[in-house]
């Protein structure tokens, strides 16, 4: 492998960008020294994504330079950053599902009109990139039926196929189970063996003092702080992410668990393609109690959550509540739910919790609009929902506290404030509770599951989905694990931890069993 | 990324304006093209349409009929639905009050006959409307198909019950006979006149006071009911409609009622107010023009009005226009129009960002 010519893969001096009136990056110096991994670490809108958008060419810079080995370039579309030897693996897959591995990597790169000749030639330095850094990738197969940790490693090694010396991944650990996180960084490491550069973005401290030599940290816009990993704690990162501060425990008592207040009892869920989401899920959510359960995102959770709450009526079954018997024969929709005193806090705030056209007030009622409260004769009573609107954003602390503006204009712990608020002052019996710090704050995140643990207090019921192991773990009482629409084990919070629940979640106990 | 707000009359007021002004900036390079004046011909047409009282009314009894269109497209978009069908809506419910008119103007006085033609228009228009709402609400099917679909089969219909039974007995042309004058809409200078108001005739009547009420009434359905809540949560955010409990095809069938009952107001207009006699083709391309009404009074009942009133302009000013300049022909006028809705419906973002850009970096 040829040596780096320069001490630095990438420097930046003095990068700013602003969109409208928000200064998304202000005067950002940074140095990649060539070779190694470098870590930048920030909170939800801490302006990493829109550096890393800059790198790599979708924005363009209002003022500052890029030097890429020493020298300054001039990216202005991603073909630009390619050139430069810079590739980019998203946090979402730009991968053409039923294109198979080959077929994807040579996609823009497909050397003439024949096709013929580029794949072969492509095939030929596929295998040796896959044997240089150990990928383990069948190049024929159709990209759909890869795991998504493979999905990754298709798009890691279409980045190296295009020459990227320098790789930036942003949040790549957020579909994959610890195992396969821990693969990914396996896989780093070989990078930089090889001499590539990789910038990882995350949110994760963990991820940072596992697997950087440098970590950089963001804040508002501006770098704050640049450590060698070594050199720095948890603590330490997570005070200056937040400016503050923080308590990374959660405080919390023994459960008393009450009575059961939910039962599902075989519940199923097929879709309409006919393929099964669900498959006869058994548990007991009791009073007083938080059952979190854990799994890689897209193994049923979601489902759950949505024929629990009545969006999506369930296949087969029986749902439990209230003294009442849900069945496929005699279902209940959300509103319905919703009187038997359940509340939602949904996985995804705006594609279902919020209507972000709305302003806030008029989300704040989403759910309850046929809330006698709300309702005068003929008209919606607006003064009752203002008031009310003002008295939750005082009492939850919703910045800025202006009923009146767009809810997509408040940032994302805000907006999931303005969706608890909603959900947990009806005083609900049983709390369905998806995903509730994605994409918020740290200083929030504490907030919100201080929330949570009062309403366990409270003696309420509460259903945590997450995908964030450390959640899970801090907040339950009890822990299911979620594969392929499937409880496939449970155990007590207290004996959990992150290499079980893994192994769990990738249903390795299962497997094991099976084949013996 | 947070984003800051722009001050309302940029998007309500200013955009459209700069979108208009550049249809006609182009519109009079046609009309420089053709070797006439521009500045005279938009003189002509400015006058046409305002520049005297039977003028204005012509205007606004055009206006009339887009906006019960306008409004019919702009409460199935505000539920997320692009109703295409004004068309044969608002045919059909012209032939809902032709029906009742010929079926009561011997026997029953005017003050019967009116309420109960505005309910069979609305009826009649709603009726079409139907069909196609409860193939989208409960089989699935796109209603932008299904609605155009149904202006056709509205046209046969009605060329079908014109020819073989309404027309009037021993004559050649189209029509039913024509009404008995208690079931005629008093026209607007008959109506001001006993309140001491004289005005030049025109065919401006009772339904333009209807259709303001329409856009009051639209108003406060959207913003201020629980309904109207309901209808925006679909129209903006279906998944959460599903999660709020609202019941997304019952919500559907609803607002397509309502829009297919707008619709059919124009029947009231033109075959109640004008015509006084069922006939062919009366609707003359209104519901489609709706689609261009709403698009450019943003969905909006006061931007409703006021693009239906340009839109009437260019209508009646048109005609003004083409008869003072024969060089230019209606078809040219059509190409003006035409340019208008280019330039405000289909052109709005072009410019939209750039401006909005401007006031978001004034404000910081």
């Amino acid at each position: 492998m040829n040596k780096p010519t320069h001490p630095y893969a990438i420097e930046l001096r003095g990068i700013s960008k602003r969109f409208g009136a928000v200064q998304a990056n202000k005067d950002i110096n940074l140095q990649v020294p060539a070779g190694t991994v470098h870590g930048i670490i920030g909170e939800n809108g801490a302006g990493k994504s829109t550096l890393m958008s800059i790198i790599y060419g979708f924005y363009e810079a209002d003022t500052g330079t890029i030097e890429v080995d020493g020298q300054e370039v001039n990216i202005r579309n991603s073909q630009d950053a390619i050139k430069a030897g810079i590739g980019m693996v998203h946090q979402h897959f730009m991968l053409v599902e039923n294109f198979t591995v080959l077929e994807n990597v040579v996609l823009g790169a497909e050397g003439g009109t024949i096709l013929k000749g580029g794949m072969d030639a492509a095939r030929k330095e596929l295998a040796r990139l896959e044997k240089e850094y150990s990928l383990d990738i069948d190049v024929d197969a159709v990209v759909e039926d890869l795991p998504v940790g493979l999905q990754q490693r298709v798009e890691i090694l279409k980045a190296l196929y295009r020459g990227a010396r320098i790789l930036i991944l942003d949040e790549p650990t957020g579909v994959l189970t610890p195992q396969e996180a821990d693969h990914l960084f396996r896989i780093l490491d070989a990078l930089k063996q090889q001499g590539v550069t990789v910038i990882l973005i995350t949110h994760k401290l963990r991820e940072i003092l596992a697997s950087t030599d440098n970590v950089s940290v963001m804040r508002l816009g501006q770098m704050v702080a640049h450590r060698e990993t070594a050199k720095t704690d948890k603590e330490e990162l997570a005070e200056l992410m937040v400016g503050k501060k923080v308590r990374l425990k959660v405080l919390k008592d023994e459960a008393e668990p009450g009575d059961v207040k939910l039962a599902a009892k075989n519940v199923s869920y097929v879709d309409s393609q006919g393929v099964t989401r669900l498959k006869n899920i058994n548990f007991e959510l009791r009073a007083g109690e938080v059952v979190g359960i854990a799994g890689v995102s897209g193994n049923g959770q979601s489902e759950l959550l949505n024929v629990l709450s009545g969006i999506t009526p369930m296949s087969s079954g029986e749902v439990h509540m209230a003294g009442e018997v849900i069945t496929p024969k005699s279902p209940k929709n959300a509103a319905q739910m919703r009187d038997l005193k359940m509340g939602h806090i949904p996985e995804d705030r705006h594609k279902m919790g919020l209507v972000t056209g709305f302003e806030a007030y008029e989300a704040a009622i989403l759910g309850y609009h046929n809330d006698p409260d709300y309702n005068g004769k003929i008209l919606l009573n607006r003064k009752a929902m203002l008031n009310e609107c003002n008295e939750r954003m005082e009492s939850w602390d919703v910045r800025p506290p202006n009923p009146h503006l767009k809810t997509a204009n408040f940032s994302g712990g805000n907006q999931q404030k303005i969706v608890i608020a909603r959900e947990v002052e009806k005083n609900p019996d049983v709390l369905l509770v998806g995903q509730p710090t994605r994409g918020v704050d740290i200083g929030a995140i504490e907030n919100i599951h201080e929330q949570i643990i009062k309403l366990r207090v409270a003696d309420k019921a509460i259903l945590l989905v997450s995908v964030e192991l450390d959640e899970i773990m801090a907040l339950s009482d009890r822990i299911l694990v979620m594969f392929d629409g499937e409880i496939v084990g449970e155990l007590p919070a207290s004996e959990a931890d992150e290499r079980t629940l893994g192994l769990m979640m990738a249903n390795a106990f299962n497997e094991e069993g099976a084949s013996e | 990324m947070k984003q800051a707000s722009v001050p309302v009359w940029v998007n309500v007021g200013l955009i459209p304006l700069i979108n208009i002004l550049l249809a006609f900036a182009v519109s009079g390079l046609v009309i420089l093209a053709i070797g006439e004046n521009p500045i005279e011909a938009a003189g002509y047409l400015i006058y046409g349409a305002f520049g005297y009282e039977e003028g204005i009314g012509y205007t606004l009894y055009y206006a009339t009929n887009l906006i019960f269109t306008g409004l019919a497209v702009s409460i199935a978009f505000k539920a997320g639905l692009f109703n295409i069908g004004g068309e044969g809506q608002a045919y059909i419910g012209g032939l809902g009050v032709g029906l009742l008119c010929l079926w009561l103007d011997s026997s029953m006085p005017f003050i019967v006959i009116l309420p109960l033609a505005v309910i069979a228009s609305a009826v009649f228009g709603a009726a079409w409307a139907y069909i196609p709402a409860y193939l989208q609400a409960r089989r699935g099917s796109h209603i932008v198909i299904t609605t155009i679909m149904f202006n056709f089969i509205a046209s046969s219909l009605m060329v079908y019950l014109l020819v073989n039974w309404l027309k009037e007995e021993g004559r050649m042309a189209a029509n039913s006979r024509t009404f008995a004058e208690n079931a005629w809409m008093p026209y607007m200078h008959e109506i001001l006149s006993p309140l001491g108001i004289n005005i030049s005739d025109s065919p401006l009547n009772g339904a333009f006071i209807l259709a303001l009420i329409c856009c009051a009434f639209i108003w406060g359905l959207i913003w201020h009911t629980r309904w109207g809540y309901q209808l925006r949560t679909l129209g903006t955010n279906a998944t959460a409609a599903q999660y709020a409990g609202i019941d997304n095809a019952k919500v559907t069938i609803w607002v397509m009622l309502i829009s297919g009952g707008l619709a059919g107001f124009v029947g009231i207009n033109e075959i109640m107010g004008v015509n006084h006699n069922l006939l062919l083709n009366f609707t003359a391309g209104y519901g489609f023009a709706g689609i261009a009404v709403s698009l450019m009074g943003r969905n909006h009942p006061i931007g409703i009005i006021l693009s239906a009133t340009l839109f009437g302009a260019l209508y009646q000013g048109g005609a003004e226009l083409a008869f003072e300049m024969p060089t230019i022909t209606p078809e040219i006028v059509v190409v003006i129009q035409g340019l208008v809705i280019l330039f405000s419906g289909a052109l709005e973002h072009m410019l939209k960002d750039r401006v909005e850009g401007l006031f978001i970096r004034k404000a910081a």
